[in-house]
């Protein structure tokens, strides 16, 4: 595939995520940070928070279990975790199911968190399918193809 | 030993004066109890020629800046003693933290915590600037930090305009008042290593007594 051609690609994906109100202008800013000496830094945040937020679903995911009644203070601190770390880098579908989990805590509507948390599993996993794909492109596009800062 | 000690203030002086003189570049502490925010944060900061200094969480910010209280107690052996004057005088150098970024919500001690203990400290780290960060808006929340001394309240994420912005404000200020706190700064370090110097003599008068009696 010759350079232009992938580098239409790439942003033809990046485009397609923004447009189906996945990623927002947060993801630009941390492409904005990138430069020659850090050309991954993107991937590198994402892939800390893929290691984050599996931490977090497991304990969320635990918590949800020790039902009668659910400790939903529990649950909202885990979940404001979880959506800090979303919201760093951009993955704006994700927050949103995150605040929406958050009222349902606050509320305490246990029926509400369970089925939010199934949502935003969904979400999160369709997200990082999706941001796997584009990373692995636009490596082997090569670094000049992200970056978007000069030294 | 009191001349010993006069001689080594005297060269401690002259050493501190020059490593407490201004350099250009601003040094940031930044607080957050978040992985991945703590690479943005250095990152951003890094990219904004800054200094940077993380830390996971308010213990360790004041461990790093030396006021965690642990470094003052009585009845120190000579080479421990002399181990705590060279922590404490590497602390003063190198630390020299120009400003303070700290997330709200942490566990165990929160932002708003952090910021109480530093403005509550002796003048030299109570001048130091804290800036807030929080992923939520909350206006009571923002008011007590401002009330409290916070520089400034910024919502999470946080933007590289947001640290341009803040670094512009914080060198302007940091131009100004380095001549006036230089040396005050040198006094005050001479005037602690002064209690402390007499101290020792004191330690080391007391050991004596004690070892003649034994």
């Amino acid at each position: 595939m010759d350079r232009n051609q992938s580098r239409r690609q790439i942003a033809a994906m990046k485009q397609s995520l923004f447009d189906q109100g996945l990623l927002d202008e947060q993801f630009i800013q941390l492409e904005e940070l990138q430069d020659d000496a850090n050309p991954n830094f993107v991937e590198e945040i994402v892939t800390l928070h893929y290691r984050d937020s599996s931490r977090l679903i497991s304990s969320i995911e635990q918590a949800l279990k020790e039902r009668n009644p659910l400790d939903f203070n529990k649950l909202d601190t885990l979940m404001h975790q979880f959506k800090g770390s979303s919201s760093s880098i951009g993955a704006k579908k994700v927050k949103a199911e995150c605040n929406l989990f958050r009222e349902y805590c606050r509320a305490g509507n246990a029926e509400g968190c369970m089925r939010s948390f199934q949502q935003l599993k969904k979400e999160y996993a369709a997200l990082r399918k999706k941001l796997e794909a584009y990373f692995q492109l636009a490596r082997q596009a090569g670094p000049q193809e992200t970056a978007c800062r000069s030294k | 030993m009191a001349i010993t000690g006069e001689i080594f203030r005297q060269n401690l002086t002259e050493f501190l004066e020059e490593s407490l003189s201004p350099s250009s570049e601003l040094h940031v502490l930044a607080v957050d109890d978040s992985l991945v925010d703590r690479h943005v944060i250095e990152r951003l900061l890094k990219v904004s020629s800054c200094k940077v200094t993380v830390v996971e969480s308010g213990r360790r910010a004041l461990q790093y800046l030396g006021l965690d209280g642990e470094t003052g107690s009585l009845g120190l052996d000579v080479s421990e003693f002399w181990y705590l004057v060279c922590g404490v005088v590497l602390t003063l150098v190198s630390a020299k933290v120009n400003l303070i970024m700290t997330d709200y919500s942490m566990p165990g001690m929160t932002g708003y915590e952090l910021l109480k203990k530093i403005k509550q400290e002796s003048s030299m780290f109570r001048e130091i600037p804290v800036v807030i960060m929080s992923s939520e808006n909350v206006l009571t929340r923002i008011d007590r930090c401002l009330e409290e001394g916070a520089e400034e309240f910024l919502l999470k994420p946080v933007k590289l305009s947001d640290v341009r912005r803040l670094k512009d404000f914080i060198m302007k200020g940091k131009v100004k008042e380095v001549e006036k706190k230089s040396l005050k700064r040198s006094t005050i370090v001479c005037n602690i290593l002064t209690h402390l110097t007499s101290m020792r003599s004191v330690t080391i008068i007391a050991l004596t007594i004690i070892l003649k009696e034994c």
